[in-house]
């Protein structure tokens, strides 16, 4: 059963006053994240600069307020940093989600660590991570296939 | 006085729950969990095949059930219902035995767009492999199908008309009686999914005078896993088997094979005798209860949630704006809050409702809607039930972030 103060400040405040929900016009990558289940759809536009660095990110799209939330919230700690820092924080945010974190990890996460008790809301656990896994998704890509100078390399 | 006692419900009495999500499927009651574990106990062995008294007992227990199904839609034959593990499966027995059989390519399959994904994606594979048409009719904001407009759409090439009697989104009851006149017109079957309205209004499939007629037992107090399919018999008698292997042959060599009589060619393998003894337990109950009550509490609750939902701001109720026309199923939204957010608020509150397409993604997208929340009323709620779900609906928008 879900404990009502799931839906808190913080989480309802990312959903109606998202910070980062807009288009980045110079983005070199864009993934589109979906669960056709509950409808839940994102796309995700990063700029990641030569040194691998995310420079500026994005995302616009419609779904519960958990999905938007959450890559609100996930934008908020990437951006800024290396690719390799945002492959790290998704997997402590992952973990997070199996339960299977220690506090130092949960401090990281900043206000994303309160999606923690999501891990009893079997349901809900793929709107938390869609953004993350999309996240996760375009820094591979960058990873395999380098990263573009200019323009977003359309799939 | 209602005859019936909340306490006939184990878990509606043990549990701190207000169960509004009937729609998808019902509590049990005691009667019916008692008779399964009475067939278990005292009867259990492989109907149809023993020749010792278990094995008749079971058999007798199996064909009773039958009886009980037939009594109660009141079907011409016996041998007209045909058991199955639920209305999908029903459903699907109609479009793999007959529609693949005897439809053909540009026959055309009319299909209510309001229909559920088991009454629609069973068809349209029909016509992938018969190269037959699919046509949707769509069907008005309260969820009405016009017999006149539906006429229009058919011709001498319809073949199939498949519609619910009561959507599982709209609560909207059809008129099939008329539906079915129409369909016959032009010499053409109209299958009808009941698994939403066999557990709410009485049915009677000579009256409707529909061709195919599918439900669930477990969307009316029975166990899961036990269905039906009614059929008239001249229908199933031309019909080939769906399912091939045991219990379903008269006569087998290595060449040939020779099917049992109806309804045994369609269930093919050990049936579901506890199922069948568990749905005849709830037919019963049913029947105990009566319609009155059954319909009266429901139709006074669903009054009593849409007028409240009516005053709340930024709530709407998708279909008719009378209970009446809902058979207790609210589908609502509510302006800036996903479903999904939705139904958590309402758990978190012990309340039970369902989010999300209730399987029928066609409408939704008709409706522009990506998901909606049903709330979903039957006979054992209660008026706590229905004030537990209106105060906690009052309070979703604020509890989102959006001022009083």
């Amino acid at each position: 059963m879900a404990n009502n103060t799931f839906y808190n400040e913080v989480l309802t405040y990312h959903n109606m006053n998202p910070i980062h929900k807009h288009d980045i016009d110079d983005a070199n990558f864009e993934l589109e994240g979906v669960n056709p289940s509950c409808g839940d759809d994102i796309i995700l536009k990063l700029k990641i600069d030569e040194q691998g660095k995310i420079v500026n990110g994005g995302y616009t799209g419609d779904g519960c307020a958990i999905s938007q939330a959450s890559a609100d919230m996930m934008l908020d700690l990437v951006i800024g940093k290396p690719k390799e820092e945002a492959i790290r924080l998704a997997d402590i945010f992952f973990r997070m989600i199996k339960g299977n974190i220690t506090d130092e990890e949960l401090d990281e996460l900043d206000e994303a660590s309160i999606l923690q008790d999501i891990s009893h809301m079997p349901a809900r656990v793929k709107c938390a991570v869609l953004g993350w896994h999309t996240l996760e998704n375009i820094i591979k890509d960058a990873d395999e296939n380098g990263i573009p100078k200019i323009g977003i390399e359309k799939k | 006085m209602d005859k019936f006692n909340i306490e006939d419900f184990t878990l509606l009495k043990q549990q701190n729950i207000h169960y509004l999500d009937n729609a998808a499927t019902t509590q049990k009651p005691n009667c019916v969990l008692e008779a399964v574990r009475e067939y278990y106990d005292k009867k259990n062995a492989n109907p149809m095949r023993g020749l010792y008294d278990l094995s008749i007992a079971a058999t007798e227990a199996y064909e009773d059930a039958r009886e009980a199904v037939s009594k109660f839609i009141n079907a011409r034959d016996v041998s007209e219902i045909i058991f199955t593990r639920n209305a999908t499966e029903s459903l699907n027995l109609v479009a793999y035995s007959y529609g693949m059989n005897f439809i053909n390519e540009g026959d055309e399959i009319i299909i209510n767009i309001s229909e559920h994904h088991s009454n629609m994606l069973p068809w349209r594979e029909v016509a992938k492999k018969t190269g037959a048409i699919i046509k949707y009719y769509e069907c008005d904001s309260d969820g009405r199908v016009d017999p006149d407009k539906l006429d229009e759409m058919m011709n001498e090439r319809t073949k199939i008309v498949a519609i619910a009697q009561v959507s599982n989104v709209f609560g909207y009851t059809q008129d099939i009686k008329e539906i079915s006149k129409r369909v016959h017109k032009y010499g053409a079957y109209i299958v009808c999914d009941g698994a939403q309205s066999v557990p709410h209004i009485p049915v009677d499939v000579q009256d409707l005078d529909v061709d195919f007629l599918a439900f669930s037992g477990h969307k009316m107090y029975a166990p899961m896993g036990i269905g039906v399919l009614y059929a008239k018999k001249e229908i199933l008698e031309k019909m080939p088997p769906f399912l091939y292997g045991g219990e379903m042959i008269e006569y087998v060599t290595k060449d040939s094979a020779t099917y049992a009589e109806l309804p045994h060619k369609f269930e093919a393998g050990t049936v579901n005798d506890g199922g069948a003894v568990g749905l005849h337990a709830a037919i019963d109950y049913m029947n105990n209860i009566g319609w009155d009550t059954l319909i009266g509490r429901e139709l006074h609750l669903t009054k009593i949630a849409m007028e409240e939902m009516a005053k709340i701001p930024n709530v709407s109720i998708i279909g008719s704006d009378k209970a009446e026309n809902h058979s207790g199923i609210i589908t609502f939204k509510i302006d800036g809050v996903h479903p999904h957010d939705i139904a958590a608020i309402f758990d978190s509150k012990n309340i039970a409702v369902r989010a999300g397409h209730h399987c029928t993604q066609p409408l939704h997208q008709h409706m522009g809607l990506m998901s909606t929340t049903r709330a979903s009323i039957t006979f054992y709620n209660n008026e706590a039930d229905i004030e537990a779900f209106i105060d906690c609906l009052k309070g979703i928008r604020e509890a989102m972030g959006y001022g009083k």
